[in-house]
C-alpha cells in the first residue's frame, strides 16, 4: 500500500498537519479510502475520496461527483437512522468530492469465510473435491444467518445495495468478547483464530451504487448479485447460502415473496437477448 | 486440401447488417499449430453506403434494395483489387447476425449464391460483434483488452474469459449510435458520410456551453433513450428560437445552438461509455481497451477513453474508418479464423437472424 501513496495526489483535506498520516486503504473504479482521524487523534475514520475524472468535462464532472456523494451520504444516513449496521457519516464536502464516515475495525467477511474455510482466496486450480464436513460448522453457518439479517434490515428501510459482495460487509468484534483489543488487522489481515475469523457484528459498507427502492424486483437482484458473488468468491460455501436467504426470509413482512421473486431472477439471468 | 495443413489461406467475407453493404478478402499465412507465426493480410477491402436523406433514417426495405443493387459490384471489385481468382479463396464468410433482417436476409443469399456459383465453397457464419472484436484485436495488436463496441445497433462492454467474450455491460435501451443518429434527424444533419461524424464536427465549434442532459448509468450498464428525448427536446426549443419565438438558452441565458447541442451530447454519452468502460477494466483487472464499431471512429471518444486508461496507467487502442465502421473484411477475418479450427456452416443451416448475442459464440481460436 505504502507504494501507491504516492502515486496519486490526497485530496486537499489530507494535506493538512495530523498527528498520524492519512494512509490510502483502497483504489476502485470510483474512488480512493484513506484511513485518517476524525477531530481528536484516538477516533480513527474513514475518508472516502471520488477524484476528478481527466476525462469529463469539467461542468459534468463536478455535477455527478456532487449528486453521487450526496446521495450515498442520504441512503446512509438513512440506514443509520433506522438502525441497519452502517457506518455513520461524520462529515462531508461534497463539491470538493469526499464524505468522513466511521471507521469500522475488523476484516471483510470475505475474509472471515475464507479463513474458516482454511484456503487461500487466490489459489485456483484446485479441484472441486468434496471438502468432509467439519464437525461442527456452526459458527459459519451463523455468520450466514447475521449477514441475511443484516442484508433484510437494509431492505426494510427500502435501501438496495446495488453491489452486495462478502467484501462489502465487515466484521466488526465485539467489545464484551473478553478481548478487549478486538481484532485490528487490517483490510486484508490475517486472523488466526478460526472461530473469531467469522464472529462479530456484519456492518454493510460501499453504498457508491445503493439506490432508495421497495420494489420486489430490485431487491430480488440485490440478492441475486450476492448469490453470484458468493458462488464465485467461496464455492466450498455455496450449499450455505440457502441459511442465508432463510434468515433473510424472516427478517421484514415482504421478505418471502422478495424470495419468490428471486426464482424468477435466477431464471432469467441478468440479461435479456436484445436488439438496439 | 485440409485446411489445417495449408500456408497460405484466403476468405472472402460479405457484410450488410445495416446500411454498409462490405465485402473484403483477407489472407492467412503461417503454420496454425505454431500462433506465432500467423500473420494476417488485407487484400481488398471494398465497402458502399447507402445514404438517407437528412431528417430520415434508412428503412430495412430500401437498405436491402441497395444491397441487392450493389452485391454483385462490390463483390467483384473485392476479387479485382485482391489480384485473386476464384480457385484461391478457401471459404466465403456471411454475416449470420445480429442486425436488420432483409438487409443480413439480401447478403446471407447473396453469399450462398457466391459459394454455389463458384464451385461449392465452404460457407462460415460469423457474429457481426465477435467479427468487430477479432478485427480490431488484429489491427491494434492488443491481446487481452476490455472492449468497447459502440456501433448504430450494439452498446457492450466485453471481455474474454473461458472461450467466450463476456459481456459485463451493456445499453438498456437503444445502442449509443442510434441515440446519435436519430438526434441527427431531429437537427437534420446530413447522413453523409454518417451523421455520428458530421455531429463531431459540428461540435468542435460547440464547448461554450454544456447544456444538462440526464446521466444514465447502472453499474455497467446505461440507458440512452432518456438523453434522446431530452436533446431532442431542446433541439425543437432551439427551432422555436429562430424562428422568433423565444425559448432555448442555455445556462448563461444566451440562446444556444446546435453545435453547442451536439458538443453536450457527445460530451455526456461518451462519458458515460468511458465510465462503464473503467468500471469493467477495474473488474477484470486489465490495462487495455479497444474501442471498435461505428461510433468507435470518433475522435472525442479516443481522447477520452485515452485519458482514463493513462489515468490508470493502461493505453487505448482504436483503429480508423476503415475498420471500425462495419465492412467486409472483418467478416472474413473472424470466419477464418472459425474455419482454421472446422468450423463450417452447411448451406442448409446457412441462415440469418437478427438477434445473435456475442457471448453466443463459442471462441475455439483463443487460449
Amino acid at each position: 500500500m505504502a507504494a501507491t501513496e504516492t502515486q496519486f495526489p490526497p485530496p486537499k483535506v489530507l494535506t493538512y498537519p495530523a498527528s498520524a498520516p492519512p494512509s490510502l486503504v483502497t483504489q476502485g473504479a470510483e474512488g480512493r479510502l484513506y484511513k485518517t482521524t476524525h477531530l481528536v487523534p484516538d477516533r480513527p475514520c474513514a475518508l472516502k475520496y471520488r477524484p476528478p475524472k481527466p476525462y469529463r468535462h469539467p461542468i459534468l464532472d463536478a455535477r455527478l461527483t456532487k449528486t453521487r456523494l450526496a446521495s450515498e451520504a442520504k441512503v446512509l444516513e438513512r440506514c443509520w437512522r433506522e438502525g441497519v449496521p452502517v457506518p455513520a457519516v461524520y462529515v462531508m464536502d461534497p463539491a470538493a468530492g469526499w464524505m468522513m464516515m466511521e471507521w469500522i475495525d475488523g476484516h471483510p467477511v470475505r475474509v472471515g469465510i475464507n479463513e474458516w474455510l482454511g484456503e487461500r482466496p487466490e489459489e485456483e486450480g484446485e479441484t472441486e473435491t468434496e471438502t468432509p464436513k467439519p464437525a461442527d460448522e456452526e459458527p459459519l453457518v451463523d455468520l450466514m444467518r447475521r449477514v441475511g439479517a443484516a442484508v433484510g434490515a437494509l431492505h426494510r428501510t427500502g435501501v438496495v445495495h446495488g453491489d452486495l459482495t462478502t467484501s462489502n460487509m465487515m466484521l466488526r468484534p465485539r467489545e464484551d468478547a473478553g478481548q478487549a483489543n478486538g481484532s485490528t488487522t487490517g483490510v486484508d489481515g490475517v486472523v488466526d483464530d478460526k472461530a473469531k475469523a467469522v464472529g462479530g457484528d456484519v456492518v454493510l459498507i460501499d453504498f457508491g451504487l445503493a439506490t432508495q427502492s421497495m420494489s420486489d424486483e430490485d431487491r430480488a437482484v440485490d440478492l441475486y448479485v450476492l448469490e453470484r458473488a458468493f458462488a464465485s468468491t467461496h464455492p466450498r460455501a455455496e450449499r450455505l447460502f440457502a441459511t442465508l436467504l432463510e434468515s433473510y426470509g424472516s427478517t421484514f413482512k415482504k421478505a418471502p415473496s422478495v424470495l419468490v421473486k428471486l426464482e424468477d431472477v435466477r431464471m432469467r439471468g441478468r440479461k435479456r437477448s436484445m436488439l438496439g | 486440401m485440409d485446411i489445417t495443413k495449408k500456408k497460405r489461406r484466403i476468405a472472402l467475407g460479405c457484410e450488410g447488417s445495416a446500411n454498409k453493404l462490405g465485402i473484403g478478402v483477407i489472407l492467412h499465412e503461417g503454420d496454425l499449430t505454431d500462433p506465432s507465426t500467423c500473420t494476417s493480410t488485407v487484400l481488398s477491402n471494398v465497402r458502399h453506403t447507402f445514404v438517407s436523406p437528412p431528417g430520415t433514417g434508412f428503412l430495412p426495405k430500401d437498405t436491402a434494395h441497395h444491397h441487392r443493387a450493389f452485391f454483385a459490384r462490390i463483390a467483384k471489385q473485392a476479387l479485382a483489387d485482391a489480384h485473386l481468382s476464384i480457385s484461391d479463396i478457401d471459404c466465403i464468410c456471411y454475416t449470420r447476425g445480429p442486425g436488420m433482417g432483409a438487409p443480413l436476409t439480401s447478403v446471407a443469399i447473396a453469399a450462398r449464391t457466391l459459394a454455389l456459383l463458384w464451385g461449392g465453397k465452404p460457407l462460415v457464419g460469423v457474429n457481426h460483434c465477435v467479427g468487430h472484436i477479432e478485427m480490431g484485436r488484429a489491427i491494434t495488436g492488443a491481446d487481452h483488452p476490455v472492449v468497447l463496441y459502440v456501433s448504430g445497433g450494439n452498446t457492450q462492454v466485453i471481455a474474454y474469459a473461458e472461450q467466450r467474450y463476456r459481456i459485463f455491460g451493456e445499453t438498456l435501451d437503444i445502442a449509443v449510435g442510434n441515440c446519435l443518429d436519430r438526434f441527427a434527424r431531429a437537427l437534420a444533419i446530413s447522413n453523409d458520410p454518417a451523421p455520428g461524424y458530421n455531429i463531431e464536427q459540428l461540435a468542435k465549434r460547440g464547448g461554450r456551453v454544456l447544456l444538462d442532459l440526464p446521466y444514465a448509468v447502472k453499474g455497467m450498464d446505461c440507458s440512452f433513450s432518456g438523453i434522446l428525448t431530452r436533446a431532442e427536446e431542446l433541439a425543437a426549443q432551439m427551432k422555436q428560437a429562430n424562428g422568433g419565438g423565444g425559448g432555448g438558452k442555455g445556462p448563461d441565458g444566451e440562446p444556444f445552438t446546435g453545435a453547442d447541442l451536439c458538443f453536450s451530447l457527445q460530451e455526456t454519452v461518451f462519458a458515460m461509455l468511458v465510465e462503464i468502460t473503467e468500471r469493467a477494466m477495474a473488474h477484470v483487472g486489465s490495462g487495455q481497451v479497444l474501442i471498435v464499431g461505428g461510433v468507435g471512429c470518433n475522435e472525442r471518444l479516443q481522447e477520452m477513453m485515452g485519458a482514463m486508461a493513462a489515468d490508470r496507467g493502461g493505453s487505448v487502442y482504436a483503429t480508423d474508418e476503415r475498420f471500425c465502421i462495419d465492412n467486409g473484411i472483418m467478416i472474413a477475418h473472424a470466419g477464418l479464423l472459425a474455419y482454421e479450427t472446422g468450423f463450417q456452416t452447411p448451406i442448409e443451416d446457412s441462415t440469418c437472424t437478427q438477434r445473435f448475442r456475442t457471448d453466443e459464440v463459442f471462441v475455439k481460436w483463443r487460449k
